[in-house]
């Protein structure tokens, strides 16, 4: 057994751009995928010891302890404007943000819309789950009709709630957006799809290319209520279709990096 | 020593520039001074004012309830304030909008048609310049010479052209003032 | 440097280039607005970072990110503006960082008007974000003062890690007033060993106000206020006139202090022991002097364009041991020296005692003033 350990079998291991600290999430959030693929990219493209990340508020409040780079955490929404302020002082360093659905397309939708309206040269990670997790279970600017949450206990009722917010779909429209992709989290073949737009996220900013976002659509087996394996399914079932996969702007010069 | 002048119009009058020259002219001579305006709503369209204070010593307030000079261009400035000015105090008035005389008899009240006046100098801007020199002749808190040095001094450059026209409507002014104080006819 | 004829506004912006500030993000509000436009034009021309915000909500996060790198960062604002920045200043001192504000007060309580007044004290000096925190505040009554202690207040900020707020009013603002100006200083980058700027060839830093365990966020309390012990200690700042053989003693802070100083000189005319004392940091707050001025004096009069804010802060340095007094002009309006004149007559000459709270006495002379 002991004889398999070696350099050359090695096909799996941290990424150098996370530490070792243990992730709190909860079993079957693929958060802990997108994390990955954020520190997968940061290793590739050798950026780590440039990047500053900006934490959000909500269940990734402590994703400032995974990378390992410099981090700032920022309040509730105000990610985009933090980043903003980074940024405009130091524009050779790479500025990500990683926020949730309540964070980013509710309490922050002025600040995300307003980052991306100025261009500003930042990367943004945007996890959609429907659902406010943090707070165990509310209903999300991204909740979709019918869904069932303890804050909409007889299901999203567009009369009284509204209709769910297509974040991609806004942001895309605005000049100053570089690139804006949504993207699963659901299978292997998703995920590595998914991997790519974050690269591609991350290479628009290098470049001075302007704001770039990519939504990932995510689970949330905890306050959805269902295993990890039946949210992958739920997923792919019902979020999908509300929230269709693709590229919604892919401004001339990422066109190039593609 | 510590002296208050009040300048009050319609907005488009000069008013806060001339009492920035005021305000100038007096730094410039070694005083102490403040300028204030009023701002916001009311000088869209409105009426304008300004207090500058010239003083020896550190200026306390600002502003002033009872100032002892008052440059009056409109009738509303001349409605408010000839109430308001310090009883042996002074206000020139622009009667050419002002179509009545001062009820007080504590105050010294200069007329000036200030419009034709300035008319006459080459511009109806000049108006305050005008009223400026009035004010000098009227109420001597700074010399003549020492406004003109400050107007010379930090009037922009595209507009130092006009610094003849300007010092022509203070002379202009002082005399007329100076004229009526001496029971000259206009 | 010469003096200028300045308008403050303007002179606060053009000290805070010249202290080096390297980025500023603003919005437009009254009477403040010359303030963000003389940064939209100077800050470009001398390749630093401005950006006109969407809402000061995003200003003071702007200004948060850009103080995590330890750069010079500030942001103005008036009244209503300042309060959608209370969440930003609560983070930006629990993550203990140096960030400096002006506040050019108008009046209140909501949207108010645009003219002067003192109505945010108690917002600034005891706190108007989430939590226990005590930002340096200081009180300039003149477009001098305003110079200097926006240039100060980045010197305060950065040697304390701490948020630095200038409260002026609408007519320290608007006022133009013969003043110097410092010395274009350049922008020095300092190596802060806290600075989030980039973990090159160094270990990687993480800037936050969390602390999810209640016992480390009480030491970060504690540590918080042993930096506010230090700083009570040594900067407290203020100017006394004609204190020395003072019965009656007149407390005011900005624009009401200079008014006031009217008012004490023409009493002292008239024969009247009054002297006036101007509290230039209102945070830290000259407890000690009032506290000595309190063994000699027989009554004071405190002088504010708010309901009483400062008042309560005279009280406690006072103990009860002499009759403090209130005169206040609310909701924008600025007093005229006579009616100050009026009340220092009125307390030199009245058997006073020692109570609670002196507005209710106050507002029945300020209802008859009315009438």
């Amino acid at each position: 057994m002991a004889t398999l350990i070696k350099p050359e079998n090695l096909v799996y291991q941290r990424p150098e751009a996370f530490t070792e600290f243990p992730t709190h999430y909860c079993p079957g959030c693929t958060h802990g995928v997108a994390h990955r693929l954020i520190a997968e990219v940061l290793d590739e493209m050798k950026i780590i010891d440039r990047t500053i990340g900006v934490a959000p508020v909500g269940c990734s409040v402590f994703a400032y302890n995974y990378f390992d780079c410099d981090f700032v955490e920022a309040a509730h929404g105000r990610a985009p404007a933090m980043a903003t302020g980074i940024k405009r002082v130091l524009p050779d360093r790479v500025v990500f943000t990683y926020q949730g659905d309540g964070d980013l397309a509710s309490i922050g939708m002025a600040e995300i819309m307003h980052a991306a309206g100025r261009g500003e040269n930042i990367t943004v990670i945007f996890i959609n789950n429907a659902i406010y997790g943090m707070t165990s279970g509310q209903m999300a600017p991204t909740s979709l009709p019918g869904m069932k949450t303890t804050s909409s206990p007889l299901g999203r009722d567009v009369e009284i709630h509204g209709y769910p917010l297509r974040m991609s779909e806004i942001l895309a429209n605005l000049d100053g957006a570089g690139y804006i992709a949504r993207r699963s989290l659901h299978d292997p073949k998703n995920i590595r799809m998914a991997k790519k737009a974050i690269r591609i996220a991350f290479e628009t900013q290098v470049r001075g290319l302007g704001f770039a976002m990519v939504e990932l659509l995510s689970t949330c087996p905890t306050n959805w209520g269902i295993t990890p394996l039946e949210s992958l399914t739920w997923l792919e079932e019902h979020m999908i279709p509300a929230y269709p996969l693709g590229d919604y702007k892919v401004a001339p010069g990422v066109a190039e990096i593609k | 020593m510590q002296k208050e002048i009040l300048i009050a119009g319609f907005g488009g009058q000069g008013v806060l520039f001339a009492g920035q020259v005021m305000a100038y002219a007096a730094m410039d001579t070694g005083h102490e001074v403040t300028w204030i305006p009023s701002y916001g709503p009311e000088m869209r369209g409105g009426t304008a004012n300004c207090t500058v204070v010239i003083s020896d010593e550190e200026i306390g307030s600002p502003l002033v309830k009872n100032p002892p000079a008052v440059v009056a261009l409109n009738l509303p400035s001349f409605d408010k304030y000839e109430n308001l000015v310090q009883t042996g105090g002074v206000v020139v008035v622009n009667e050419s909008m002002v179509d009545r005389k001062a009820e007080r008899k504590d105050i010294t009240v200069i007329y000036v048609p200030g419009n034709e006046m300035a008319e006459a100098c080459g511009n109806r801007r000049l108006l305050n310049m005008v009223m400026t020199g009035a004010l000098l002749a009227a109420f001597p808190v700074l010399k003549m010479e020492d406004v003109k040095a400050a107007l010379k001094a930090h009037l922009p450059a595209k507009h130092q052209k006009l610094i003849p026209n300007n010092f022509d409507a203070m002379e202009k002014g002082f005399a007329h003032a100076r004229a009526q104080l001496e029971g000259i006819p206009a | 440097m010469p003096r200028e004829l300045l308008k403050g506004n303007v002179a606060i912006a053009e000290a805070a280039i010249r202290a080096g500030l390297e980025a500023y993000f603003g919005y437009p509000i009254t009477p403040q607005t010359e303030i963000l436009e003389h940064f939209a034009r100077r800050m470009p021309e001398l390749g630093r970072a401005f950006v006109q915000a969407e809402s000061e909500v995003a200003a003071i996060n702007m200004v948060y990110g850009a103080a995590c790198t330890g750069v010079r960062v500030m942001s103005t604002s008036s009244s209503p503006g300042m309060s959608l920045m209370m969440e930003g200043l609560s983070y930006i001192m629990g993550t203990e960082i140096p960030v400096v504000l002006v506040n050019v007060m108008r009046g209140g309580p909501g949207l108010g008007n645009i003219a002067p007044s003192q109505g945010d004290y108690n917002q600034a000096v005891h706190g108007g974000g989430h939590g226990d925190y005590n930002p340096i505040v200081l009180a300039p009554s003149t477009v001098q003062e305003a110079i200097d202690m926006t240039v100060l207040s980045f010197d305060l900020a950065e040697r304390y890690r701490t948020a630095c707020i200038v409260i002026a009013d609408g007519s320290i603002g608007q006022m133009m007033e013969p003043a110097e100006l410092p010395p274009m200083q350049p922008v020095k980058r300092k190596d802060w060993e806290w600075a989030t700027n980039g973990a090159i060839g160094r270990e990687r830093r993480i800037l936050s106000s969390i602390y999810i365990e209640p016992a480390e966020e009480e030491v970060a309390n504690l540590r918080m206020f042993k930096r506010w012990q230090e700083i009570q200690k040594n900067e407290v700042r203020y100017k006394e006139y004609h204190l020395e053989d003072a019965d009656f003693v007149v407390v005011g802070f900005g624009t009401a202090g200079r008014v006031a100083l009217s008012a004490v000189r023409t009493a002292r005319q008239q024969g009247i022991k009054v002297g006036l004392l101007r509290p230039i940091t209102v945070n830290p707050f000259p407890y000690d002097v009032l506290d000595e001025l309190s063994k000699r004096a027989q009554a004071f009069l405190v002088v504010e364009m708010n309901m009483g804010q400062m008042l309560n802060d005279v009280q406690l340095a006072v103990k009860g041991r002499v009759p403090v007094e209130f005169y206040g002009r609310p909701g924008g309006v600025v007093p005229f020296p006579d009616e100050i004149l009026s009340e220092i007559q009125r307390v030199a000459t009245t058997d006073l005692q020692v109570v609670s709270d002196p507005r209710h006495a106050w507002y029945e002379r300020m209802v008859e003033y009315l009438k």
